[in-house]
């Protein structure tokens, strides 16, 4: 087991290696001068050649490309992203806060899409065909089937503005996280459920559950089996929702103006700032492949099949 | 008198109407083996699964099915639960989907004697040994800790036997206990249910295609057709002066490819050493 973890982690590393690369090549095809994108944000009123080159000597775009590449590399593993052109603050303190923010946003909302879609999608497998079923999917359907700007839109009327019970923005107090997370949720455990019941159905056919009540086993027991013989399905899309989530998380936090990497990637998209954009996709990608990793090791701790082959 | 009265039985799909099983009516004396014998789909195992009350909620039964005088279509989820595995206990197909395959097969053993009988760990393992061996599983202990795809279909098969000789119900009900199985495995299987009826003197229903296994085991039989018996009797008779065209078309076709087989394999005997 232990060999398989650490197999599975050093697999990580060169994936990282890519990621950083591409990103760092994407950026450097821009057709921006970066140079020219520092001088505009400071406000400097006339561009000469000169203060160009000497821009460009200041930022290091004289050297040759690996080289570059290489020591953006370096400085990134001790989480030092640059400065950012437009503020001339250090990236990561910018980028730090935000990335928290989003998230605490992410895990809350993961945990209660999780929660939400275990629920539903057992009590609507073990109903199938029944009203409560029929109800459950119609309105999933039509909630998940509303786009997140929408959604959003009605809860603020509705909760917000004329109930009056919970801000409308912001991350202030325990009541700002509602909406969002409800939103993301809504959204999310929609689509979620649907695989747990389903996993759930497939396994309510299986011999196992006939033999487990031909013995006379009790129905909780065998809903046990059930439950864990069908999570093995679902964890692994489970885990791969948290960096889905915490990358779709842009669109939420513009509408309720949550101060995290969502907000941050499009105000730097906008005004060009190359050090944030580039340290928010790794982040990100970095994410994802942290979370995949551990999504692969828990699928093999409850899978006895899976253990075996390592 | 007999163990097992079913009469009138009727089995149908709830949702589209279509009617599985019409009208069957057929009892299990003590002690002896009914064999149900019929191709895929003639309703063979909606019967066994009827018996037991667990046909897929979807499908729908009638009529009346009594057990020692208990009418079991009576009886409550409950009761009829309690009644599962200690009176009526059923072996399927195939034993490698039969255990919970998150879980080692010790689980379901204690699961299933802790819930009937109370015992504690040490008195399952004990119990569980003794009939492990008998059916000449070796290392008793070491396969209770093993999880069911690192066994071998005719294992996991004779490790449902085990359970049963612990068990001791008084109906076992095989539902083509020997159809996944390779041939050396199914000639040991066959063996052990020989074996399990003459230890705990049970009766059973046994379901199969396959005609000397049927041969070697069942004392009556039944022959399934489309949902309807077409034919019963005694089972020595059966084969050789069946009077329903399709019971002789099954001989005929088994034999066939028996005859086939021998030439094939070059030697007279090579089949029939499992057959009486």
């Amino acid at each position: 087991m232990g060999g398989y973890i650490l197999k599975r982690s050093l697999l990580a590393i060169p994936l990282l290696l890519t990621i950083s690369f591409i990103t760092f090549v994407l950026n450097a095809l821009s057709p921006m001068d970066p140079a020219e994108v520092v001088l505009h944000a400071q406000g400097v009123p006339r561009i000469t050649d000169e203060l160009l080159a000497e821009t460009r000597r200041a930022l290091g775009m004289e050297q040759p490309f690996l080289i570059r590449y290489f020591d953006w590399l370096l400085s990134c593993l001790q989480l030092d992203f640059g400065n950012s052109y437009v503020t001339g603050k250090p990236v990561w303190s910018l980028l730090g806060p935000a990335f928290l923010n989003t998230l605490q946003l992410t895990i809350i909302s993961v945990v209660a899409v999780i929660a939400l879609s275990i629920g539903l999608g057992m009590i609507s497998a073990l109903t199938e065909g029944k009203n409560l079923d029929k109800s459950i999917r119609g309105v999933a359907f039509v909630l998940t089937s509303m786009p997140p700007y929408l959604l959003a839109a009605l809860l603020v009327w509705y909760f917000s503005v004329k109930l009056d019970w919970l801000p409308t923005n912001g991350m202030d107090s325990i009541q700002s996280y509602i909406l969002p997370v409800s939103v993301i949720t809504i959204n999310y455990a929609g689509i979620y459920f649907r695989i747990v019941r389903s996993a759930m159905l497939a396994n309510l056919n299986e011999d196992y559950v006939l033999f487990g009540r031909a013995c006379g086993l009790p129905e909780g027991r065998i809903k046990i089996r059930l439950l864990r013989n069908s999570l093995q399905v679902a964890i692994s899309v489970f885990c791969m929702a948290i960096p889905i989530i915490l990358g779709s998380t842009v669109v939420i936090e513009n509408l309720f103006a949550w101060p995290g990497l969502g907000m941050l990637s499009v105000k730097s998209i906008l005004s060009r700032d190359f050090p944030i954009i580039q340290a928010y996709v790794l982040v990100l990608a970095a994410a994802f492949v942290v979370v995949n990793t551990f999504s692969d090791i828990i699928n093999a701790l409850i899978n006895p099949k899976l253990r075996e082959d390592m | 008198m007999s163990i097992l009265q079913v009469s009138n039985l009727r089995i149908w799909d709830g949702i589209t109407g279509k009617v599985l099983v019409p009208n069957s009516s057929f009892e299990l004396k003590p002690e002896s083996c009914l064999a149900i014998v019929g191709e895929s789909g003639s309703g063979k195992s909606l019967t066994c699964r009827a018996i037991m009350k667990l046909n897929k909620k979807t499908i729908r039964q009638s009529g009346d099915i009594s057990c020692n005088g208990v009418r079991l279509n009576q009886l409550a989820e409950k009761e009829m639960r309690r009644r599962r595995g200690k009176q009526l206990y059923m072996i399927l197909q195939n034993g490698m989907r039969a255990f919970d395959p998150t879980s080692v097969i010790g689980v379901h053993i204690r699961d299933t004697l802790m819930h009937h009988y109370g015992w504690n760990r040490s008195e399952i393992v004990e119990k569980m040994k003794q009939a492990m061996l008998s059916v000449r599983l070796q290392d008793p202990v070491e396969i209770m800790n093993k999880y069911p795809h690192q066994l071998s279909g005719g294992m996991l098969q004779r490790v449902m036997i085990s359970l049963a000789i612990v068990l001791e119900p008084d109906i076992i009900i095989a539902d083509e206990p020997t159809s996944a199985l390779d041939s050396v495995s199914k000639y040991e299987v066959m063996e052990q249910f020989v074996r399990l009826r003459e230890k705990i003197g049970c009766s059973m229903i046994f379901v199969s295609h396959d005609l000397s296994v049927v041969r070697r085991l069942a004392d009556e039989v039944l022959v399934m057709r489309n949902g309807n018996i077409v034919e019963r009797g005694d089972a020595s008779i059966l084969f050789s002066e069946a009077k329903h065209e399709y019971t002789r078309f099954l001989v005929s076709s088994q034999t066939e490819l028996n005859d086939h087989f021998r030439r094939v394999m070059g030697g007279p005997d090579y089949v029939s050493r499992g057959s009486r």
